[in-house]
């Protein structure tokens, strides 16, 4: 059976050319510096502190100094340079990231984005995700295409917003989509899944791309 | 000067800023200073909570809890001004039994506020938040949030952040006050110094002025009134 995050993980670092700055979210998103092309050169921000995030610690490489947004010890890459919080979203507002990967909760098709908090549950905090969203030039959500089922890309969110309007792309198991000023284009559709599928798993109506491609992924 | 005599005007129902992410970076000795002297009902203002003991899992887990998370264990925060509550548990339990309140603010967001009151602004304008919560709930002292307009771009407008004390962890200072905070650990430490009435530092190596190149430094000394020897580097 299909690893489904992993080819999610794999098509989105597709996305990213050489000299690129980006910041990675926590969970399936980190798991996309796995399958970054190794002939470019990517800079990874780590919004606590840093430009030039390198790979979790081991017992030997570990520096209480250094840890990423998640909190975990990790390595920095030679030509890192740390920055205090002031800076760092500095270089986030300032649209210096080129882009930002994500998950979410629900995306609307105008780019809204919800994915920092349920009323009545339990309450972790946007963190840095708000100007991150707001910030950087590309948002790119990475996620399964439903929660168990239920509609995860929708005509309007229901939940809180972490920003309007500022998602540039999705890509879930089932293909690539990019929010347009006419709604969702769907670029590419994963061979697993027909057009009907991938609509009967969306919220709103998905628009298709004249030259719909295959997902380019692996697996 | 001691970290108990740093601590010695720190009453009940202050506004204390500690700087550190997720502990890296905060001033472990002061902490133990504050639950030494058992001050309760404070406002603390940082990007989150701290680390509980047992903090973060796997291998590299503290056996004790860290930075801010001191405090919580001992029952002595009535609010937390923080971007991010998800981590340390005591913050959502001590809601939940109603003894501890939140208000969360987007972290660049939060840096910016307590910038702004270090260095003499009236606020900030950040796009982050347009049209969110942000916008819509009141902010931390219940005042409504204001949105303006600039060349047809909206931002909020987000008011300075002060407080009675903040709480500093430098990795090098001089005996003037001096001082810069080593790769991860400068988080909110630089914005904190000066945005407080008292800014206190610990570093965890003092050196004599002159000592060291001028330019290893990145705070003004002129911001800080206290300094506290004897903070340790964190031992896995």
């Amino acid at each position: 059976m299909a690893d489904l995050k992993a080819r999610i993980a794999e098509r989105c670092a597709k996305e990213f050319k050489d000299g690129d700055f980006v910041n990675l979210g926590i969970g399936l998103p980190t798991q996309v510096a796995d399958y970054m092309p190794l002939d470019i050169e990517i800079t990874l921000h780590s919004e606590n502190g840093f430009a030039g995030l390198d790979e979790l610690a081991t017992q030997e490489t570990l520096d209480v100094d250094i840890i990423n947004s998640g909190g975990q010890y990790v390595t920095v890459l030679p030509r890192v340079k740390y920055f205090d919080t002031a800076d760092s979203f500095g270089l986030v507002r300032g649209g210096h990231v080129a882009a930002t990967v994500l998950g979410a909760m629900e995306v609307a098709e105008n780019g809204d984005l919800a994915n920092w908090i349920v009323p009545g549950k339990k309450v972790a905090g946007m963190g840095g995700a708000m100007d991150l969203v707001t910030g950087a030039k590309r948002v790119i959500i990475t996620m399964l295409h439903t929660q168990k089922g239920a509609h995860k890309i929708l005509k309007e969110c229901t939940l809180p917003l972490t920003a309007e309007k500022c998602v540039d792309m999705i890509i879930t198991e089932m293909g690539v989509m990019k929010i347009t000023d006419n709604g969702i284009l769907v670029t590419e559709i994963h061979p697993d899944y027909t057009k009907e599928e991938m609509q009967a798993a969306t919220g709103c109506e998905l628009h298709w791309a004249e030259d719909l491609k295959p997902m380019d992924v692996s697996q | 000067m001691t970290a108990q005599e740093a601590v010695a005007g720190v009453k009940d129902g202050m506004t204390i800023m500690v700087g550190g992410f997720l502990a890296t970076g905060s001033p472990e000795i002061l902490m133990d200073a504050l639950v030494e002297k058992g001050v309760k009902h404070l406002t603390i203002i940082a990007n989150d909570g701290g680390l509980d003991a047992g903090q973060p899992g796997g291998e590299f887990a503290g056996k004790t809890s860290r930075g801010v998370g001191k405090l919580l264990d001992h029952h002595m925060v009535d609010h937390i001004i923080a971007s991010h509550i998800g981590v340390n548990p005591k913050l959502n339990e001590q809601f939940a039994e109603g003894t501890l309140t939140y208000t969360l603010v987007p972290q660049g967001t939060l840096a910016e506020k307590i910038r702004a009151a270090a260095y003499g602004l009236g606020g900030i304008l950040t796009p982050t938040g347009v049209g969110t919560m942000m916008q819509t709930e009141k902010d931390e002292l219940g005042r409504d949030k204001k949105v303006v307009e600039i060349e047809g771009k909206k931002y909020l407008f987000e008011m300075p952040l002060h407080a009675d004390y903040s709480f500093i962890r430098p990795t090098k200072a001089d005996k003037f006050g001096n001082f810069m905070c080593a790769k991860a650990t400068k988080n909110f430490n630089y914005v904190m110094a000066g945005a407080s009435d008292h800014t206190i530092i610990a570093p965890e190596f003092l050196y004599e002025i002159g000592e060291l190149d001028p330019d290893t430094y990145d705070v003004a000394g002129v911001l800080v009134e206290g300094i506290v020897e004897g903070e340790k580097k964190w031992q896995i």
